[in-house]
């Protein structure tokens, strides 16, 4: 596994959120946005192909287990993002995949082998976004336990990432030998029990599945709240934060280093993006009018949640540097408003601005999302704990 | 002779098996978890034509003797996911895979093989099985395990409420009129409520309607049960009959009970697994047929076969030698766990197994041999094609799942020589007829379940079981 080298690593790392027709509710309704082609993955590789002649980081697939919000004229309508991930791995090169698991209401053992599987297929781009449930619709969905709080949620979310990074490395990379003279396939003493005996699970392992060319998928986590924060300090390598402004966002990268460095981590080891709603256009007035559009289609307020850029290619170039160079960010998840508009424009005219300044890859580092991430491929804890 | 059209054969391709079978000793034989792999077979597959490729699940690695069983292969990736990549890599060829109705629950269920049927334009199959064993719920949040009566009660109501929630959704509900701001027909998605026994759903489902409408559905169980839960809900079984008599057998006992069930003859196709073994000559291909089972049942293997059935350390024995000489233990149970333990009082098997020793002078491995040997084409490929129609057409079965020995290349030259000439002679499509699966296997497309009362009440009154 070659070892990426940080000199030719810019430290700026961009993904892009592909979820629905793009993060605006209305963004399916205008011109272009092949609407009819929502559930075609076909139109996922073509914004895959896109985004890696960028060399974008990775892209991102939500999901959840309930439809999106009710409102007659909304996009509504899910696919499994595990299986889209998987659906792109073979047709793509180079990105990071990263597909949304809830861990309410699923089972961590197949959470562990489905990412796994993903990582494989698509040799070493995979990664987990951490998804949880608290709503009563999605509770009755599956009709075994009642809705639980956040703070519940996420303790059992937190349990199962410590279960499926186990069983990430309930398979030492050197176990499967294939010894004639002895006939045996694995060296057993190499596969691990996982044991895990916990609050909300109990689960023995190992893995059905060997250890995957990243051996531990990057962990995405969402720190939007105490409990989320705490979460992604223990478990995340990419953690994803809303931030209205500048500073807003200075202050709460540090604030999740500082809670890797209590959870005794070494805060370098994790990378802090911000949302940043995305409208681009020639000219401000432009972008402005694109999203004066989509709110009219829509007909309410965008609840972003977090920062957007409305404007131009350059002034998101500019802010990227800005926000990554005076250490806001370590990066960002764009999240553009209209896929068919705006995927096209961060790659074609935001990401040149960013490499000329030399602050972003012409290409990628190595094959995998962590040589992308600048992380280096873990040790094995088993094994480890053997050495 | 016969009138009218020939019976067409359907061909599925087994990935190679975490068991005997697949013969990981031999030089030639590639990895078990490399994607390419995967690609290798069904593109291979698919350009012959062949129905689909079949991948099988596991949950729990195998355990001899309280350790990992590490003398066959160990080790396969999560199924639908490397169905969903297959997807990517080819255009007509069905994706079946195995998952449990146990360890999983039919919301996720449900949307995942919505969510396959829709990324592979109409090519996904669900082969459904039930897990009895503790030893598979260790690894899960329910843990435990259902007794034997309830894994197909669950079974039936997790189908039953799968199919409710892809019948949720009305095919054309998505409209997306972007000038009227209509993303869906209103009214086209439709609540679903059941309360069972084992489940209770209730809420509006978050993936449209495959192509398909429902995935084709695969049955294994060979049980009373499992034929009874086939010929009311399945299209394809997944049988282990092989041989011609036992065959006919299995396929008319399916036929009267899928008229019992209520369904038409030709809606339930019985597909044997089996293995091929070719050579210019039928000498030449029954000697690489006895190299394979060699390679097959190595020593270490046949001696923890036996132990299976003994229940007892056997390593003392030489495979190369005589049968054990001590008893074996009726008692212990599960030396092997991860599999099905078929006998249940070893002593009148190992009695016949010594009477057969003796008679024909076989030693341990070469018993071994005999007594897991399976149904298996072997011969010319004139002759495995004149074979494997003479079932078809004798109604032994609809066709094959045919079971490589090696990864990936096993079958390559089967698809290449004997393809071809049930091709010839008519009993092979030569081009796919249609897009999805069950445009391959000539099954119709459900119509929605979903009753059509404009009272969602009663609606939902109906859903329930």
């Amino acid at each position: 596994m070659p070892r990426p080298d940080p000199t030719a690593n810019p430290p700026v790392h961009l993904g892009l959120d592909l979820s629905d027709a793009g993060a605006h509710p209305a963004a399916w309704r205008t011109v272009g946005s092949e609407a009819r082609r929502l559930f075609d993955p076909e139109r996922l590789v073509e914004l895959v192909e896109t985004a890696q002649r960028g060399a974008l980081d990775f892209v991102l697939l939500d999901d959840a287990f309930a439809l999106q919000p009710s409102r007659d004229t909304t996009l509504r309508g899910r696919l499994d993002a595990v299986l889209v991930a998987a659906r792109l791995a073979p047709r793509s090169r180079g990105i990071g995949l990263v597909a949304t698991v809830d861990t309410t209401h699923t089972e961590p053992f197949h959470v562990s082998k489905a990412i796994q599987t993903v990582d494989h297929a698509s040799g070493g781009r995979a990664a987990w976004q951490v998804g949880w449930s608290t709503t009563d619709e999605v509770a009755a969905a599956f009709g075994r336990k009642p809705a639980q709080s956040e703070a519940d949620a996420v303790a059992e979310a937190d349990e199962a990432v410590e279960i499926v990074r186990r069983l990430w490395d309930s398979w030492e990379d050197d176990a499967e030998i294939r010894d004639v003279a002895t006939h045996r396939f694995v060296d057993r003493s190499k596969l691990h029990y996982v044991d895990h005996d916990g609050i909300h699970f109990a689960v023995k392992g190992p893995s059905i599945t060997p250890r995957s060319p990243q051996g531990q998928p990057p962990v995405v986590v969402r720190a939007q709240s105490p409990a989320s924060l705490a979460l992604a300090a223990r478990h995340a390598d990419v953690v994803r934060i809303r931030a209205t402004s500048q500073s807003d966002a200075a202050a709460r990268r540090a604030e999740v280093r500082a809670a890797a460095a209590e959870a005794g981590r070494d805060p370098g080891s994790l990378r802090v993006l911000v949302d940043a709603l995305v409208v681009l256009g020639p000219d401000e007035a432009s972008a402005q009018a694109r999203l004066d559009l989509l709110q009219s289609l829509e007909g309410t307020r965008w609840e972003t949640g977090s920062f957007a850029h409305v404007g131009t290619a350059r002034g998101l170039a500019q802010l990227v540097q800005d926000w990554t160079e005076t250490g806001a960010a370590d990066g960002f998840t764009l999240r553009p408003a209209s896929l068919h508009t705006d995927v096209a424009q961060i790659v074609d005219e935001v990401v040149p601005r960013l490499r000329a300044g030399g602050l972003f890859r012409s290409a990628y580092p190595g094959t995998t999302f962590r040589d992308t991430l600048n992380l280096r491929r873990p040790a094995n804890r088993f094994s480890a704990a053997i050495a | 002779m016969t009138k009218g059209p020939r019976k067409q054969i359907h061909l599925g391709i087994h990935f190679p098996g975490v068991n005997s079978t697949t013969v990981w000793t031999d030089p030639r034989s590639g990895s078990q978890i490399d994607f390419a792999s995967f690609e290798h077979l069904a593109r291979r597959a698919e350009a012959a034509k062949l129905d689909f490729f079949f991948l099988a699940e596991g949950l729990r690695l195998r355990e001899h003797k309280g350790l990992i069983h590490d003398l066959d292969v160990v080790g396969r990736p999560d199924t639908l996911p490397v169905l969903a990549a297959l997807a990517a890599v080819t255009e007509r060829l069905g994706l079946a895979g195995t998952i449990s109705t146990t360890f999983n629950e039919p919301w996720e269920l449900a949307r995942q093989f919505a969510t396959l049927d829709i990324l592979s334009g109409g090519r996904a199959a669900w082969n459904l099985v039930t897990s009895p064993d503790a030893f598979t719920g260790a690894n899960f949040r329910r843990g435990g395990f259902l007794p034997y009566a309830e894994r197909y009660e669950r079974a039936a109501e997790l189908v039953e409420v799968a199919r409710a929630l892809w019948d949720s959704w009305d095919d054309d509900a998505v409209v997306a009129d972007t000038e009227a701001g209509v993303f869906l027909r209103p009214g086209a998605v439709h609540p679903v409520e059941h309360h069972g026994r084992h489940f209770d759903v209730r809420g509006e489902f978050t993936t449209p309607r495959g192509p398909q409408g429902h995935p084709v559905l695969f049955q294994a169980g060979d049980s009373p049960e499992g034929r009874d839960f086939a010929a009311r809900t399945a299209d394809v079984i997944f049988s282990m009959h092989s041989t011609f008599e036992a065959g006919q057998a299995f396929y008319r006992d399916v036929a009267t009970r899928l008229e019992a069930a209520g369904r038409p003859a030709g809606s339930l196709k019985i597909l044997p697994a089996t293995t091929v073994v070719l050579g210019d000559t039928d000498a030449e291909a029954r000697e690489r047929a006895r190299e394979i089972r060699l390679q097959q049942v190595p020593g270490p293997t046949a001696i923890a076969f036996l132990e299976q059935v003994w229940g007892t350390d056997l390593t003392a024995y030489d495979p190369e030698g005589p049968l054990p000489d001590v008893e074996p233990d009726p008692q212990a149970d599960g030396i092997t766990r991860g599999r099905v333990r078929h006998v249940k009082d070893p002593r009148p098997v190992v009695a016949e197994w010594r009477a057969r020793a003796a008679a024909n002078g076989w030693s341990i491995r070469e018993l071994v041999i005999e007594v897991t040997s399976r149904g298996s084409f072997v011969g010319t490929a004139q002759h495995v094609a004149d074979e494997l129609d003479r079932f078809v057409q004798a109604d032994a079965s609809d066709g094959f799942i045919l079971v490589p020995h090696l990864t990936p290349g096993g079958l390559d030259d089967v698809l290449d020589r004997v393809v071809p000439l049930l091709q010839e002679r008519g009993s092979f499509r030569t081009e796919y007829a249609g897009p999805t699966l069950r445009d391959h296997l000539g099954l119709a497309r459900p119509a929605t379940t979903r009753p059509r009362a404009t009272d969602p009440e009663r609606a939902a009154a109906a859903l329930v079981g």
